[in-house]
């Protein structure tokens, strides 16, 4: 598990949550998963290719979405399929945004597919050889949960071996 | 919640403002802002295409702008507007900010960058930062958004 390329993650998700929904966010529960993801509610998955490899899970339930979708927009919204998928893009789009912001300025070059979103009951597989950190937040609108999973690429983790240490 | 002096037009009118994004909710949001700030919504699009068809149509005073959208992207969308309309003022609204990024958006003639999650706070002085700069739309604040506006 490479903390360095998952702090950024959890840093922009916390930081995300806390402004866009103008309360305050909470880690409730963080665990280990190297199996089949299963989905806890509406799930936006994004993946990510270039420097570092890997693939982050948003995932909140339709009721969450509603509410958040409501303190996005600053109005009261109507509970509909497309609300909770805008919604759960928009904030996988935040908060990927943000980590990508992070992850570039220490030099990473990587490119991010758009958000797919999955809404059925199939689970989503996990990458190859990587386990997964999946974290709970706690937000004022419920909770909301993060599953990430990443990686340096082959090639450059051989190059990173390669450099000889400096004394 | 906190409240904004007003920014005006020279003319004492509202600033008017074009919004460019493919989520309904960041267009909420940025539209919440405007009119908290005392502005005029003169067009919305949700994507760089529509975009450059509703500058046009609505000629606005300021372009908020998000960077990844369908059809075309928000950068390629400066570069078009800016070429016809050199004194077009365009503020970047993106969640990735990263410099690379913003350095394009300026380079094809961006004014300014805020990044996703908006704060009100920073939006307001950006704006202020980039009207100040126009000479038809002084954007000096006169007065709370909706307060003695003649």
């Amino acid at each position: 598990m490479r903390m360095e390329l998952i702090q950024p993650f959890i840093n922009a998700a916390d930081a995300v949550f806390a402004e866009s929904l103008q309360g305050p966010t909470k880690i409730v529960d963080l665990e280990m998963d190297e199996n089949t993801y299963r989905r806890k509610g509406v799930a936006a998955l994004i993946t990510i290719k270039g420097d570092i490899e890997g693939r982050v899970i948003l995932d909140l339930s339709p009721e969450v979405a509603v509410k958040v979708a409501s303190q996005l927009a600053g109005v009261e919204m109507e509970a509909s399929e497309q609300v909770v998928r805008e919604t759960v893009c928009e904030l996988a789009n935040m908060v990927i945004g943000n980590s990508v912001t992070l992850l570039n300025d220490k030099g990473f070059h990587f490119k991010v597919s758009p958000p797919e979103v999955h809404m059925n009951e199939a689970g989503l597989a996990g990458s190859a050889d990587t386990e997964a950190l999946v974290i709970c937040i706690e937000t004022s609108c419920g909770d909301i949960f993060l599953n990430i999973a990443m990686r340096y690429l082959h090639r450059r983790r051989q190059e990173r071996n390669a450099v000889p240490a400096l004394d | 919640m906190k409240q904004f002096a007003a920014l005006l037009r020279k003319d004492n009118q509202p600033v008017r403002y074009l919004v460019v994004d493919d989520s309904v909710f960041a267009r909420k949001n940025l539209i919440k802002m405007i009119e908290m700030f005392g502005g005029e919504v003169a067009g919305e699009a949700g994507d760089g295409l529509t975009a450059i068809a509703e500058y046009n149509r609505s000629k606005p005073d300021i372009v908020l702008m998000d960077i990844t959208m369908p059809q075309m992207e928000g950068i390629e969308a400066v570069e078009r507007i800016v070429r016809q309309h050199a004194d077009a003022r365009i503020v970047m609204v993106s969640s990735v900010g990263y410099q690379e990024n913003i350095l394009a958006a300026l380079q094809k003639g961006a004014k300014h960058f805020v990044q996703k999650p908006v704060k009100p706070e920073v939006l307001y002085e950006i704006l202020r930062y980039v009207l100040s700069d126009d000479p038809a739309a002084a954007g000096a604040p006169v007065a709370l958004a909706g307060e003695h506006r003649s």
